[in-house]
């Protein structure tokens, strides 16, 4: 596989992260080890017998002289059984082992494999092979169960093709025990094992794009009814701080009907993350029942930790969403987040003194930003059929304007924008999504799914409730000038209409424990509830009655209040509320008849 | 390795010093300058070759000789001596004595940088800390190991509502109270006094550490100031297993003295001038708090970020809430009418609050108090918005019902006195009685139950 070379050379200069090292032969993107500390970096340019090497630690204490070692391969992660569950720093150590290794704090210069050498998985060899036969990347060489939900698939890695020369029975091994070998086309035999290293700057390689349309659903309204997002799609949430970016993020990792889901903490809080550790293993997954932490892992590089680790953490977690991906899962991966991300990359370039284009960002923020969400997509893998990697990249725009680089650039290459407004977190309206800025590239292909699962008017539905919410836009810019008594009564019910879709349906509360997930069913029975009402309204409207009459219906409050009575298996009671409504407004309707006639 | 002084210094500009021909020098080490008049100064390798090393120097570097200094390399990070006798002691950002007594004699001595909390060794913070203000205790509740700023401006009265945290703050039903590490960086004599006296008359003196860097102290001595006050908090908190309150003031002047020696540095600047790492060096302040598993004491953060022109998207307040478990948001709108606290609710902002308030916390209508007094406050400025532009003879009844709330609400449950110590019984009380001046069926962010149980109106 790598080849070890062992050049030994030394550090010139430190400048921070930023390491030169005087070391002949070093290639570009190779691991480094420096100082006596033997902290790792990747080197990042060459200039002639000197590096650049930008360091995963704190460079304190180390002095010029010291020596530096080119470890003969790129920065590369662990992939097989042992990753679900776990909580890795962004180079893939494993934060739980170091923890035990060197306490609270951690301890510079620790080098801990990504994956326990010590744990032994039961591998129950695949059936249908056996030696003689030829196999390739992606060949299913066995399985290992690797939770109660998740069925590890043990892939021939790319790059390899041949001849099967042995399979290992049926048994309990460690990752690096041999389970098979092939014979590749020069005779060259290669042992296989539990686990492969891939290094994470290239893209795992598929057989082709894959164009079949699945939704993801996230059992959150205003994103599955309004801008909705497909498996493979990519998406981001913008948001100045305090708007509910993680929440969003914590919501759709949590109900999302993914097979796997990556958190990556890119230079966020650390009590965010450990409210992921603790509150996962406890909460039950709605579509398996089991807990949600056996199909989940995380990536943690919080924003007091080094901010070069934070630059790969987001690489360290699409490898391990690609390798999922090439079993044949659906993998959602949330980035929290993509700014810090990028400011990681302006500081290193900073420190080389590269030009500075927009606010200080390099000129090849955009083409990363580009390369980092094409990743995500439906594949057709090599051997398992479709699988897909989604990826959602949370986004912190400085003081909240979206003109600014990371989201503008964002903005051009996503596919669903979720865009998170002040105004409305400030009046406590959660998730602060706000309609108007907010888009789906994905509703026509959506509406497929719903019409065929869930019921033909959802595209018609989500279009009216839209246009009623932007004429209740329209309607309170007039109100804010003259009052609301300038209003037609037609035009008053439109603002009840509109703030019944809000209250009734945009709203989710995540602390509520019925309305926290709601079910694609449930989601249009609210949407369709509310906008019945708001039709049936009309017509008695235009029949003369008055709106205050109708504002004033106790209903009205119950449908408000509806989502976090009735849960994701009740929406039967949700249509008999609406059938109770629509009969209060009928006997309104007889009564102001027999007025009108009595008149 | 030998203890040798150098004369290479080669040039000076803005706070930092080159040494030239130094070789071996250790990033990050503590370097003692003689100015060659019987005069030393502190300073940080932050940036070394063999060739040449760059030098922070904290006390500033005016007035000195290029040609007469000598600098000496301690071949030891900036560290400070720590023993339970510093308590009650007040020192500047190095940890030297202000107080004129003598300095800290310990065996136990650590680097002030401080290294990364592994995260997967905290534990969520979930424990309610009662301040005994209500738009904190109701609205934004803290909890201990958070960080929440107050967020402020000049001539807003931070300073008087952290001094009334700090005097009140306390676990419910319990009265174990705080150790208090206080870092002030760049304030006034007098705001310096303010605490001292408030610290002292409040008898809490002998447990509180001071660190303190005037306005007319060097700047650079700031950038280790708060590291220097965290690192004694770490010892007071796991060493010590007390629960410390970290109370900072004002986090803007320390990122003025950043943006000051990464000048001079010639870094990059991203906005405003500060520097691109700015969010990260802020993180590695912030990020300190906490609490760790099975360690007793902990760190709750409260530092004080004055925005600059009142500007909340200001890099430094901006940074910081993207860094922070919230913030307190201070009004000058609400200043101006004479209410204290002048609480703004609707920028204010708890994130930890969900896990540390209801049933088993505070009480259980908690959460859906503070989400429909919210959506009430909402709705009401909006009609004062209204009513400012129509007059409030045009509003409807419904609406002039949300005018009188917005008054009340301002008057009554914003406003509290200075010494007044509101349990979360008692402001939990006065919000529904607030509340109940809306028909039960306007208040649709609150369960049937909690209605039937609290709400006092007559509908």
């Amino acid at each position: 596989m790598m080849s070890e070379r062992n050049n030994l050379g030394f550090i010139r200069e430190i400048n921070g992260p930023i390491v030169t090292i005087d070391l002949p032969g070093i290639r570009s993107g190779e691991q480094v080890k420096i100082g006596e500390l033997g902290l790792v970096g990747e080197v990042i340019s060459l200039n002639g017998r000197e590096a650049t090497v930008q360091t995963y630690e704190s460079t304190d204490g180390v002095r010029p002289g010291e020596p530096a070692e080119g470890l003969g391969w790129p920065l590369s992660v662990e992939l097989g059984p042992g990753l679900l569950g776990g909580i890795f720093d962004g180079i893939q150590r494993p934060l739980e082992k170091i923890a035990l290794q060197s306490g609270d704090y951690i301890r510079r210069g620790l080098s801990l494999p990504g994956l326990d050498r010590e744990r032994e998985w039961e591998f129950e060899p695949n059936p249908e092979l056996e030696p003689g036969k030829q196999i390739g990347p992606g060949t299913v060489l066995g399985t290992v169960q690797e939770t109660e939900t998740v069925l590890h698939k043990i892939l021939v890695p790319p790059g390899l093709e041949g001849e099967l020369t042995e399979l290992a029975p049926n048994g309990d091994y460690a990752i690096e025990a041999t389970i098979g070998h092939l014979r590749d086309r020069h005779g060259h035999s290669h042992r296989l094992k539990l686990f492969q290293r891939w290094p994470v700057r290239k893209p795992r390689p598929y057989l082709r794009r894959d164009d079949g349309i699945s939704p993801l659903i996230t059992g959150q309204r205003v994103i599955d009814s309004f801008f909705p997002q497909l498996k493979g799609g990519k998406g981001a949430v913008p948001g100045p701080f305090g708007a509910g970016k993680t929440v969003v993020q914590q919501q759709i990792a949590r109900w999302s009907n993914a097979d796997i889901v990556i958190y990556v903490g890119c230079g966020e809080r650390g009590n965010e993350l450990v409210d992921v550790l603790e509150s996962f293993p406890q909460l039950e997954d709605p579509y398996t029942g089991r807990k949600l932490m056996e199909k989940t892992l995380l990536v943690a590089n919080t924003s007091n930790m080094p901010v070069v680790a934070r630059e790969a953490s987001i690489y360290v977690g699409l490898t391990m969403a690609e390798y999922y991906r090439d079993m044949g899962y659906d993998v959602v991966m949330l980035a929290d987040s993509t700014s810090r991300w990028a400011e990681a990359l302006r500081e290193v370039s900073g420190r080389l003194g590269q030009m500075p284009v927009e606010e200080g960002y390099p000129a090849y923020l955009s083409s990363r930003l580009a390369a980092v969400y094409e990743r995500a997509g439906r594949v057709e893998t090599y051997d398992a059929g479709p699988g897909s990697v989604t990826l959602i990249g949370a986004v912190s725009p400085p003081g909240g304007d979206f003109s600014e680089p990371v989201t503008s650039h964002t903005k051009d290459i996503i596919e669903t924008f979720w865009a998170l407004s002040k105004e409305l977190a400030d009046a406590r309206h959660y998730p602060s999504i706000d309609w108007v800025t907010s888009f789906s590239a994905h509703v026509h292909a959506a509406a497929e799914w719903w019409h065929k699962e869930v019921d033909r008017r959802w595209e018609a539905r989500r279009t009216q409730a839209l246009a009623l919410l932007a004429r209740d836009a329209e309607l309170s810019r007039i109100v804010n000038l003259v009052g609301p008594e300038a209003l037609s009564d037609a035009q008053r019910w439109q603002l009840e209409g509109a703030s019944l879709i809000k209250e009734g349906v945009l709203q989710q509360s995540a602390l509520d424990e019925v309305d926290t997930f709601c079910s694609p069913q449930k989601q249009f029975a609210l949407l369709d509830l509310a906008l019945s009402i708001y039709d049936k309204g009309m017509t008695l409207i235009e029949l003369g009655v008055p709106v205050s009459h109708l504002q004033d219906l106790p209903q009205l409050a119950k449908v408000r209040r509806c989502k976090s009575i009735y849960n994701s298996d009740q929406v039967a009671s949700i249509t008999d509320l609406g059938r109770e409504i629509e009969d209060a407004f009928e006997t309104i309707r007889l009564q102001y008849a027999k007025q009108h006639s009595d008149d | 390795m030998s203890i040798k002084e150098y004369r290479t210094a080669s040039e000076v500009r803005g706070g930092l010093i080159l040494v030239r021909d130094t070789p071996g020098v250790a990033f990050g080490d503590r370097v003692r300058i003689s100015d060659g008049r019987g005069g030393t100064r502190d300073g940080q390798v932050i940036r070394a070759s063999n060739e040449e090393v760059m030098i922070l120097v904290f006390e500033g570097t005016d007035d000195l000789d290029l040609e007469a200094v000598w600098v000496r390399f301690l071949d030891e990070p900036v560290e400070i001596a720590l023993s339970p006798e510093i308590l009650g002691r007040e020192f500047n950002g190095l940890g030297e004595p202000r107080d004129g007594r003598p300095p800290i004699l310990s065996n136990i001595r650590r680097a002030v940088g401080g290294s990364a909390i592994n995260p997967a060794a905290r534990s969520y913070p979930r424990e309610f800390i009662q301040t005994g203000i209500s738009t904190i205790d109701g609205l934004n509740s803290l909890v201990r190991g958070q960080k929440l700023p107050i967020f402020s401006g000049s001539g807003l009265p931070h300073n008087r509502l952290a001094a009334q945290i700090v005097r009140q703050a306390k676990l419910k039903d319990e009265d174990s109270s705080f150790s208090i590490v206080f870092a002030a960086m760049g304030v006034s004599y007098a705001d310096a006094k303010f605490f001292r006296d408030e610290f002292a008359s409040s008898g809490v003196l002998r447990n509180v550490v001071m660190f303190v860097n005037l306005a007319d102290d060097p700047p650079v001595e700031r950038l280790t100031l708060p590291r220097t006050a965290l690192t004694v908090a770490e010892y007071l908190a796991y060493d010590l297993d007390r629960h410390v309150l970290v109370v900072m003031t004002d986090m803007t002047y320390y990122a003025e003295a950043l943006r000051e020696v990464a000048t001079a540095k010639g870094d990059v600047p991203a906005r405003k001038g500060y520097p691109g790492y700015l969010y990260s060096d802020l993180a590695e302040i912030y990020e300190r708090c906490g609490r760790i598993h099975e360690r007793h004491g902990s760190i709750t953060m409260m530092p004080v970020v004055s925005m600059p022109s009142d500007d909340i998207t200001h890099p430094i307040p901006d940074l910081t809430g993207y860094i922070t478990e919230g913030q307190i948001v201070l009004s000058r709108e609400l200043q101006n009418q004479g209410i204290y606290p002048p609480v703004h609710i609707s920028p204010s902002l708890s994130r930890l609050m969900k896990d540390g308030i209801g049933k088993d916390d505070t009480r259980e209508d908690h959460p859906k108090v503070a989400a429909q007094l919210y959506a009430l406050y909402a709705r009401a400025l909006e009609t004062r918005n209204l009513a400012s532009i129509i007059g409030a003879d045009e509003l409807s009844e419904r609406d002039r019902r949300y005018l009188k709330f917005a008054d009340d609400f301002d008057q009554r449950f914003v406003g509290q006195g200075e010494a007044e110590d509101r349990s979360i019984e008692a402001t939990l009380n006065l919000a529904w009685e607030l509340m109940s001046a809306f028909p039960r069926d306007s208040l649709t962010r609150l369960s049937e139950t909690e209605l039937a149980k609290y709400y006092q109106g007559n509908d």
